[in-house]
């Protein structure tokens, strides 16, 4: 049993086409598309809507995706209509990139909360810096180009003034797949990761954003460095490592 | 003596009339600063109402407003669904399971339509919305129900929000589709605060 998504978009084949796109990814979580109206105009449907929310509840709780504005209004509404519908939660986030993580996160078990987490994880990149990036260029004149990309073993703290402190778990990995980092490797160790409590960086992007994973642009021998800190930094490493080490059960 | 469940039917019959014989105009004035479907979609809405009160006539004044809030939300399709269906199902909430409704409960009810307005749309007065057409037939409403005459509220209602229409034309949109095209929205009547003022207009109908 894991955490259920409704999809509510104003066209049909978008919502149909993103729970496509994230069934392949997550073939066991339930994933119910509400597009369009229900006489097949563009637009959004209450009855649509009510009815999925309906076919996805008793689950361990349900996540729901929109597109745009009305969509987020009438999603919203079948909340109010429906009176006390259970754990609903309203993840405001990219639909496609949104729905792609947190149907990950709930294919590995993650709480309601954690998927509505790894969902809105995708939100707003690349368009928000890489964390550290800030710290890293305020600091002086480091190495041009992209300070954020801490290369290879050096640990981030003590060296340079201004970096953060020392992350509570730090790991160097060697991705081993012939694909490398693309959407499916990046959508799992970015829904994994949102559903534990640690901060992580990989390579100097955010480790539970899919679409940052994927601007890393890592190829088959690139190193992933992962640094993590919060309770559960020993975790989000280890995660890391099993996937990359098994290829992320990829040729 | 107070509003009866007649009244709410005949509200939602001449609104559903209004919007069929001003759905070319509610067209133009979308198609001005939005996608051009508002009247459409409302005359379609309103249509769904109609077929709904005939086949589950209701018994309450209450019932029935909280039955055009579903036919809307279902119906509508733009984002004028869930913003007049919110404001339907909050107003038939106030009204609760009430067979009258007196000029204080009406005035609750029309004053609950618009915070519903105002919670789904994230809209505030000035943003050129139909709360600019609900705000200050909501205070008129407030002020007239002293008096304790239902036609007089919704008189006063009306009125108000057929000013608060007209003046949304020099407003550059904050919200909605609208907002995207900046100042060139100056100049054009808001549609939604324009079905707004017909809705109003139809419920002071039915009461007279």
């Amino acid at each position: 049993m894991t955490v259920r998504i409704v999809v509510v978009s104003h066209s049909q084949k978008i919502a149909d086409g993103a729970v496509e796109l994230a069934a392949q990814m997550a073939p066991d979580v339930m994933m119910v598309p509400a597009g369009g109206t229900s006489d097949g105009r563009i637009g959004t449907s209450l009855e649509k809507v009510m009815s999925a929310l309906e076919l996805a509840a008793g689950g361990e709780g349900v996540v729901v995706l929109t597109d745009l504005g009305s969509a987020v209004m009438t999603a919203e509404a079948a909340l109010e209509f429906a009176e006390g519908p259970g754990a609903v939660l309203l993840a405001d986030a990219p639909i496609v990139e949104g729905l792609v993580a947190a149907a990950v996160a709930a294919q590995g078990g993650a709480s309601v909360h954690a998927v509505k987490r790894a969902a809105e994880a995708t939100h707003g990149y690349p368009a928000s810096r890489p964390k550290d990036e800030e710290h890293v260029s305020s600091a002086a004149h480091v190495a041009a180009g992209s300070g954020a990309r801490s290369g290879g073993t050096t640990r981030a703290g003590g060296q340079q003034p201004g970096l953060p402190a020392v992350p509570d778990a730090t790991g160097d990995f060697e991705l081993v797949n012939l694909a490398g980092m693309h959407a499916r490797p990046a959508a799992k160790i970015a829904g994994g990761l949102a559903a534990l409590d640690a901060e992580v960086t990989v390579n100097g992007v955010d480790g539970a954003s899919m679409t940052g994973l994927m601007t890393l642009g890592a190829g088959k021998g690139s190193v992933l460095h992962v640094e993590a800190s919060g309770p559960d930094a020993e975790r989000a490493v280890a995660y890391v490592a099993g996937l990359v080490q098994e290829g992320f059960g990829e040729p | 003596m107070g509003l009866d469940v007649n009244w709410a039917v005949k509200w939602l019959t001449l609104s559903a009339q209004a919007m069929a014989e001003h759905r070319v105009w509610l067209i133009e004035l979308d198609r001005a600063i939005g996608d051009s479907d508002h009247g459409e979609n409302m005359d379609r809405g309103f249509q769904a109402v109609l077929d709904k009160l005939a086949e589950n006539p209701p018994e309450t004044p209450g019932a029935a407003l909280k039955l055009t809030a579903m036919a809307l939300m279902s119906k509508v399709g733009g984002a004028a669904g869930p913003l007049y269906g919110t404001a339907f199902l909050r107003a038939g909430t106030a009204l609760g399971d009430a067979a009258y409704i007196d000029a204080a409960g009406l005035a609750a009810a029309l004053g609950a339509a618009r915070d519903g307005i105002v919670a789904r749309g994230k809209a505030e007065s000035g943003d050129k919305t139909m709360v600019d057409a609900w705000t200050p037939a909501v205070e008129a409403a407030a002020a007239a129900a002293a008096d304790g005459d239902t036609l007089a509220v919704l008189i006063a209602a009306a009125e108000a929000a057929e000013a608060g229409a007209v003046a949304t034309e020099p407003l550059v949109a904050r919200k909605g589709r609208a907002s995207y095209l900046g100042e060139r929205s100056a100049g054009h009547r808001d549609p939604g605060a324009a079905s707004s003022a017909l809705i109003l207009r139809a419920a002071a109908g039915a009461a007279a």
